[in-house]
């Protein structure tokens, strides 16, 4: 059994307890435990991108600090959760302005240089256990279903830090899909914006996109689309309602290696 | 606002936001992208040249600067990296941090809760916008 620190962030904690639950079951399944690190506080949600935003790179920090003393590498799940740390650990590495203030903040604590390597839970299925490998798992396939990947911004942007996949003709999930049995559906606003938290400030233009990118994935034949986001569910679910469902990718991780049951609500 | 306060303000977005307008071509790449591009007076080619005008009053003024996703298409996709959306967050953070300045407050939260809505949109919609 491998082990990885694991950073599950505030909203699988509480709305999206399923995209945690069904990754903790399906990682198990594959020989995997994820540990979850204590006191890991939230990550914000966005990443500031101003250069003099130094408080608000702090728990990030805090998180990174703690997985490098444990395994090394830290396991993230929330797109937003896995952008705002990524990018706050090449800050850490490479940007001495943020580091040294940052550190000035830690003071006894302990100081970080941005010796931790991120990866999201999609990296991990595809680069330590193998999709090869989850295919020979695989007890449910999904026989041929027609599944849009929606992969949003987070994951894939800015693409010189994320360095998750091609940004703009991603694999991964669909690779994920096609070991599942699934059949992937290419649409072209898998990687355009859901609307995100502008959803608070001005819901009807935070629904045009959500509606679009639905809109795109249903004309292109997609009968499901999933997701890595919290907050891209609940754009293209509610702000889109109607037309196709919309799940966690991990809920059909779990349910094709056969697990799914093991998740009590 | 004066010549002078402007020039003020122009370097202070500058700084924070770490972007060389200069670099920019003007190929408007980064607007033609933008999914916000709808719904803003002001879109991210225009911050970027109005900023190296001084033109900030315009700016700071305009719902423009709540209408970035932070969605970081127009940082991927400049050709010239100039990485537009900093200097959009720059202004605003520029307008935020002045005293009760902030453009989402707790009490507007109730009336935008639904049973779905994400902690993640709380969140990010408070470091968006306000300090
Ligand atoms: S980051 Fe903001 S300004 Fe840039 S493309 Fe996205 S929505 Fe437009
Ligand atoms: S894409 Fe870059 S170079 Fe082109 S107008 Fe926008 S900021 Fe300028």
């Amino acid at each position: 059994m491998m082990t990885f620190s694991y950073y599950p962030g505030c909203t699988l904690k509480n709305k999206a307890k399923d995209l945690d639950e069904y990754a903790r079951l399906s990682a198990r399944a594959l020989g995997v435990e994820l540990e979850e690190l204590n006191e890991w506080q939230c990550c914000g949600g966005v990443y500031p991108l101003s250069k003099d935003e130094i408080a608000t790179k702090l728990s990030s920090v805090r998180a990174l600090m703690k997985a490098r003393d444990n395994s090394g590498t830290l396991v993230t799940l929330c797109s937003a959760c896995h952008n705002v740390i990524k990018q706050v650990n090449r800050d850490m590495l490479t940007d001495d302005y943020i580091a040294t203030r940052v550190n000035n903040y830690l003071g006894a604590d302990g100081q970080y240089h941005g010796e931790t390597k991120v990866i999201h839970f999609l990296e991990m299925l595809r680069d330590t256990v193998g999709f090869d490998e989850i295919k020979k798992r695989v007890v449910k396939p999904l026989n041929g279903k027609k599944i849009g990947a929606y992969y949003g911004c987070l994951l894939l942007r800015p693409a010189k830090t994320m360095q998750f996949d091609n940004a703009e003709n991603p694999r991964i999930i669909e690779d994920l899909i096609e070991a599942l049995g699934g059949e992937a559906v290419i649409y072209a606003e898998r990687n355009e914006c859901c609307g995100a938290y502008v959803t608070l400030e001005d819901k009807d233009f935070a629904a045009k996109r959500a509606v679009s990118i639905k809109n795109n994935a249903e004309s292109m034949g997609a009968e499901l689309i999933v997701t890595a986001c919290p907050l891209c569910q609940y754009n293209l679910k509610v702000n889109a309602a109607g037309g196709v469902e919309v799940k966690y990718f991990t809920e059909l991780l779990a349910e094709a290696l056969g697990v799914k049951e093991g998740f009590d609500e | 606002m004066s010549k002078q306060k402007a020039n003020a303000l122009r370097e202070e977005i500058l700084r924070i936001s770490n972007v060389d307008p200069l670099k920019c071509m003007r190929c408007g790449k980064c607007s033609a992208t933008c999914p916000a591009y709808d719904e803003m007076n002001y879109h991210p080619h225009e911050f970027v040249y109005m900023v190296e005008r001084g033109a900030v009053e315009e700016l700071l003024d305009d719902t423009s600067i709540y209408r970035c996703l932070s969605c970081f298409a127009c940082i991927d996709r400049c050709p010239r990296q100039v990485e537009p959306a900093k200097l959009i967050e720059a202004v605003r953070n520029t307008c935020l941090r002045k005293q009760g300045a902030n453009h989402f407050k707790a009490d507007m939260l109730p009336g935008k809760l639904d049973p779905e809505l994400p902690q993640q949109a709380v969140v990010s919609a408070f470091r968006k916008y306000a300090k």
